[in-house]
């Protein structure tokens, strides 16, 4: 088999009428290819939404509990005023904190409000004093913090949102792996049912490829006659179903305040272009598992 | 016993000597197919400007060694080289390039029904990519040559059997090749349109083209040696012979 090269490329997507006029027009692999880019192209673009989704998820996620992390102080009531304070003194102190500060009882009570409703006494229950911190871009040493704590404020407890943040990181990008891989697998599909398309036209002119070969021509001059066609189908069909994903993702509630995954499966800004790469992507299998197919057949009739 | 013995010698005479040049060349060439062996032990070479009859019985092999010789077919044993380039050293576009150089007039025609008789005879310079004006000052010279003129836009199916071995004819010749090799030209026609079709390989000859005709019409044969130097060869029991004096 010939070796795949950009002239290769060229030469088979020249525009040649002769080429193309030589195999008859076969409709029913030409509806075949056309479906299956429309419909590959169109679940091409909900996997390539549920990606980039899921990195924006995991973007925001990484965004709003990175650089932060809460002090507990857990004290008796007497008590409480004086280790918030030291607690904040020694923050202070620490490099790598830029800002620390005590959450007020109303900021406590609206953490708590899910849970236990919008009565609960704050102030008469031994809840925790909670102390938010903002690091610098440097952050601070975390274990030396916790050993001065320790020394200092036993009650105290530093969590750095790490135990929450890492699952939740690692979900979104497995997500949004899992969507690069389905959009592998389409492309995938896409070629094997264009290659079963290809062989299926090439096997109904096995006629038209003997009297060629006796005429003269050469195996490229035959691949390209079906190579082009197959590919421009390809293209036409996956921008087809490129168009009516688009449209899908548009009809998709927007983000609001409750959204979930599911409501943000819309692009956003620039992301609306990624879609239009999937025709010529589409046109690239396409020409790819065509090229194979003819050169193989070409080969086993030989 | 004797005269088939004198007739192999001249066949090996004329084949061994290698005076000349030839532009198909076949030594001790040998075909199997499905463990039975079809032709063996061919030594044959076409001479540029010769005319050559290939007889046999049906089934003797005639198509076959056609096949052969325009590298349809790779031979199991032997040698077979095209312009003194062996087959097995070709590739398959080597191959293709070889065919354009011999124009193949097939018993069964083989057009491609979608394409009107003139774009099916002007295939061979769609494919060869040469000029379009001067293939269609060709192409229409050519019809008009083997009387086809008025059927430039018909389609295959609506031709009779003489027009489409006309038209096989002029697609074959389109090139202008060095080769004509014809499997059964006259098969389907009736004796006046063989007569035409013999004419036309006749004058071809006489332009310097080398021919073979495979026929098992010895009418055919017996006409055409009224008008050139033919040489005939017959396939029998798998292997070439020079055909009888009674040819």
């Amino acid at each position: 088999m010939s070796r795949f090269s950009l002239s290769a490329l060229t030469d088979m997507l020249s525009v040649d009428t002769g080429a193309d006029r030589v195999v008859p027009p076969t409709g029913f692999t030409a509806r075949l290819t056309l479906f299956t880019a429309g419909a590959m192209a169109f679940l091409a673009v909900f996997a390539l939404a549920l990606s980039m989704a899921s990195g924006r998820l995991a973007s925001n996620w990484r965004d709003a509990l990175a650089g932060s992390a809460t002090l507990r102080i857990s004290a008796p009531a007497g008590q409480m005023a004086a280790q918030t304070e030291r607690a904040l003194a020694i923050l202070s102190q620490t490099p790598g904190v830029a800002e620390a500060r005590a959450l007020n009882p109303d900021e406590q009570r609206d953490l708590l409000e899910p849970w236990f409703g919008p009565d609960l006494p704050v102030e008469s229950l031994p809840v925790p004093q909670l102390i938010e911190i903002r690091e610098t871009g440097d952050g601070y040493d975390g274990d030396g913090l916790r050993l001065r704590l320790q020394a200092e404020l036993p009650g105290a407890v530093l969590d750095d949102h790490t135990r929450w943040r890492r699952p939740l990181v690692e979900a979104a990008g497995r997500l949004k792996i899992l969507g690069w891989l389905a959009i592998g697998l389409i492309f995938g599909a896409m070629g094997a049912m264009i290659t079963l398309a290809a062989n299926a036209a090439l096997a109904a002119n096995a006629q038209v490829i003997q009297v060629l070969r006796l005429v003269g021509a050469t195996d490229t001059y035959i691949a390209r006659a079906f190579v082009r066609r197959f590919t421009i189908r390809a293209l036409i069909g996956a921008f087809a179903g490129v168009i009516a994903g688009l449209v899908a993702v548009l009809l998709l509630p927007s983000a609001g305040a409750e959204a979930g995954i599911l409501t943000g499966l819309r692009f956003q800004g620039l992301d609306w272009l990624w879609p239009f790469l999937v025709p010529p992507l589409a046109a690239v299998v396409a020409f790819a598992a065509t090229r194979w197919a003819a050169m193989r057949v070409l080969e086993d009739l030989s | 016993m004797c005269v088939m013995a004198v007739a192999l010698q001249a066949i090996h005479d004329q084949t061994q000597t290698g005076a000349g040049p030839s532009v198909i060349d076949l030594e001790e060439v040998g075909y199997s197919y499905g463990g039975g062996e079809l032709l063996t032990g061919i030594t044959l070479r076409l001479a540029p400007g010769s005319f050559h009859f290939l007889t046999g019985p049906s089934g003797a092999g005639k198509t076959t060694f056609l096949k052969l010789c325009y590298g349809a077919l790779v031979p199991t044993a032997g040698h077979v080289r095209l312009f003194n380039q062996d087959v097995r050293g070709l590739s398959r576009d080597g191959i293709a390039f070889a065919r354009r150089r011999i124009g193949v007039v097939h018993q069964d025609c083989q057009f491609l029904d979608h394409l009107s008789l003139a774009e099916n005879i002007a295939l061979p310079l769609t494919v060869s990519g040469q000029d379009r004006l001067e293939a269609q000052a060709n192409l229409k010279e050519l019809m008009g040559w083997v009387g086809l003129s008025d059927r430039m836009t018909a389609l295959p199916p609506e031709l009779s059997g003489g027009e489409r071995q006309r038209a096989a004819l002029a697609r074959a010749l389109i090139l202008s090749p060095d080769v004509v090799l014809a499997d059964e030209p006259t098969g389907n026609v009736d004796w006046e349109m063989s007569q035409r079709l013999l004419q036309l390989l006749v004058e071809l000859n006489k332009m310097g083209k080398t021919i073979m005709i495979a026929t098992h019409d010895l009418g055919l044969i017996r006409a055409a040696k009224s008008h050139v130097q033919a040489r005939v060869l017959r396939i029998s029991q798998r292997r070439l012979q020079l055909a009888g004096a009674d040819l």
